[in-house]
């Protein structure tokens, strides 16, 4: 496992590198010269052109990208231009909240999404598992935002059971990462149901019923360990999703982290934070790939992913 | 010696020709019986039809604006009610349709039309074609959920034009993945070995013989790719990054009813109402398609 882990991690390497250059080149699709964007509008031409030697944008373009390579994996991200605080900072400080945001929501996609899937599964053809199917084919078709905003109006408005907008306690919690979680676990319920049909017509599951064995044993101690495994694959994809759709709901709830970072970035045209955070949200993205093939591994190790 | 090819129906003896249109009329008749299929067409059919006859069932003008009537709820004379500067919400949302459905079949197209070259030269010439294609599709992959679309957006500019091209490049390796391992199975296949034996040059075989053949991942692929790209651009539009005002898109009328949710959740309400059964459409329908053309692909 170990010698796996290591060959995964090398093997990141030319896609993080790819990653820094799709940024990089992103970045210089922006029209105008950063320079004079940096300067501000009305910097004399010397002032233009001495931000333009201290960028080094007035080296080749693939020295620019070594040089950009090499400050991102010593976290020089570059400086806000907006606050004049290193990218770095201004990411740390609001990424707590989109990984908080990312694992409650996690949290909703797996819990809620492997029940779902296993009642309808235990009862396949069933009024529960038509209406679970039901629901699960809505929850993928939701907009977030639209999902996000209907909660917020529900339970906040006209219930007033949890807070409108904000971050901090597990009140602020609970509507974002449903909002969040919601499309994944329509996901994981449908493949949660597919995987367990598949794995209870086995003949070993036959035999776990003809030994006597009580269903619920049969379900969670057999049957779920060995469904596992496409729904981890599924789970991994949605971390993606989850990492994006931050983005979103970050924004219907007023939170501040990463997601909405960005997207304030983007409106304020400060380009080293939008580049600094599409970057490092990336670059976790790749690592939970891993993780994922690693949990893939562990739980399937009769699959030599070597 | 170049010998020219016939199109590949026509090179197939009569009776495999005359045999061909019966896999189309089982492909129909497996997606009649799946009702819930049927109901995701209509749903789509319903929608088009109503961004092509908008401008002749909306009762008002989608940019009119009449202040004395500002943020009236749905009543007689405005079905789905008003917005802030008193327009017409159904007759904006009717324009909408129009605009939203253009951007997601606008996206598919960049993203299949795209997706589809570098998959079909992936798979059919291999080697390092093959691994740096491969390797391009890792690296756009590794982008979570619609953050590449966003970078890309924030380098063009904020505009609906600019959303397509955005999603339209979100889209590109999914497409590519699809069609490249599609094409690693279709050229093994004896019938290329045949077709290439008679002298029929690289571009022949995979446009004219390994294209039709792996068309069925590829439809299916882009009618569910469809809902995820309405879905994106109304998301892009939401965060002020897509269509801009006094565009009726449906994602950035959701963004205007967003700041009336308390005093007018009408607003909000219909357009996200709009956009959800559209992508549920989309989603059932390619369901359907998938169970019908290409049943391997179901989890």
């Amino acid at each position: 496992m170990f010698v796996y882990i290591i060959r995964r991690l090398l093997q990141m390497i030319p896609v993080l590198l790819g990653v820094i250059l799709v940024v990089f080149l992103i970045m210089q699709m922006v029209p105008g010269d950063p320079a004079v964007l940096l300067a501000g509008e009305g910097a004399s031409a010397e002032t233009i052109a001495k931000m333009r030697t201290q960028l080094g944008l007035d080296q080749p373009i693939m020295v620019q990208y070594a040089q950009y390579v090499f400050n991102v994996f010593q976290g020089d991200l570059g400086t806000s231009l907006r606050s004049n605080l290193p990218v770095w900072d201004e990411i740390m400080a609001r990424l707590p909240a989109t990984i908080e945001l990312a694992l409650a929501s996690i949290f909703v996609t797996v819990v809620l999404g492997m029940i779902a899937g296993i009642v309808s599964a235990t009862k396949q053809y069933s009024a529960a598992d038509i209406t679970i199917m039901v629901i699960a084919l809505l929850g993928v078709s939701l907009p977030s935002f639209w999902l996000g905003l209907s909660l917020i109006y529900t339970f906040s408005v006209k219930l007033q059971l949890f807070p409108v907008a904000g971050w901090g306690t597990w009140k602020h919690m609970i509507l974002p990462a449903i909002t969040l979680g919601t499309a994944g676990a329509a996901i994981v319920a449908r493949m949660t149901r597919s995987s367990m049909l598949d794995v209870v017509r086995q003949d070993y599951i036959r035999t776990a019923k003809a030994k006597g064995l009580r269903e619920t044993v049969i379900i969670y101690k057999h049957a779920l360990k060995n469904a596992l495994i496409p729904i981890i694959t599924v789970v991994g994809l949605q971390f993606g999703f989850l990492l994006g759709g931050t983005v979103l709901v970050e924004s219907v709830f007023a939170i501040n982290g990463l997601g909405r970072l960005i997207v304030d970035a983007i409106r304020m045209r400060d380009l080293p934070v939008v580049q600094g955070g599409v970057l490092i949200a990336s670059i976790i993205f790749v690592f939970v790939n891993l993780l994922v093939d690693v949990l893939y591994r562990y739980f399937n190790k009769r699959i030599d992913l070597n | 010696m170049k010998v020219e090819i016939a199109p590949t129906n026509q090179a197939l003896p009569p009776k495999a020709a005359a045999a061909r249109p019966s896999r189309w009329r089982t492909f129909y008749r497996k997606l009649r019986k799946n009702k819930l299929a049927m109901v995701g067409g209509c749903i789509v059919i319903f929608y088009i039809a109503i961004a092509l006859l908008a401008p002749f069932i909306a009762p008002y003008d989608p940019y009119e604006i009449d202040l004395v009537n500002k943020l009236k709820p749905p009543s007689a004379e405005h079905w789905m009610g008003t917005d802030d500067k008193g327009r017409d919400v159904m007759s904006r949302l009717l324009y909408g349709t129009q605009l939203s459905m253009s951007v997601g079949f606008v996206a598919v197209f960049i993203g299949a039309f795209f997706g589809i070259i570098l998959g079909l030269l992936s798979g059919y010439y291999g080697g390092w074609v093959d691994t740096v294609i491969s390797r391009i599709i890792d690296v756009l992959l590794a982008f979570p959920g619609i953050l590449l679309s966003l970078a890309i957006v924030s380098a063009l500019g904020p505009s609906l034009f600019n959303v397509m091209i955005a999603v339209g490049i979100f889209s590109i390796p999914v497409f590519a993945r699809i069609v490249r391992g599609s094409t690693l199975t279709v050229k093994k296949l004896e019938y290329i070995d045949a077709i290439r034996s008679l002298g029929a040059n690289d571009f022949t075989i995979i446009f004219r013989h390994i294209f039709p053949n792996i068309l069925s991942p590829i439809i299916v692929q882009a009618t569910m790719r469809l809902a995820t790209a309405i879905l994106s651009a109304a998301g892009l539009s939401f965060l002020g990054l897509g269509a801009q005002p006094p565009l009726p898109e449906w994602g950035a009328m959701l963004s205007n009813g967003r700041d009336f949710l308390f005093t007018a959740p009408h607003l909000a309400m219909f357009p996200g109402f709009a956009i959800a059964t559209l992508v549920l459409g989309f989603n059932i329908f390619g369901d359907g398609l998938r169970d019908a053309l290409d049943p391997r692909m179901k989890q």
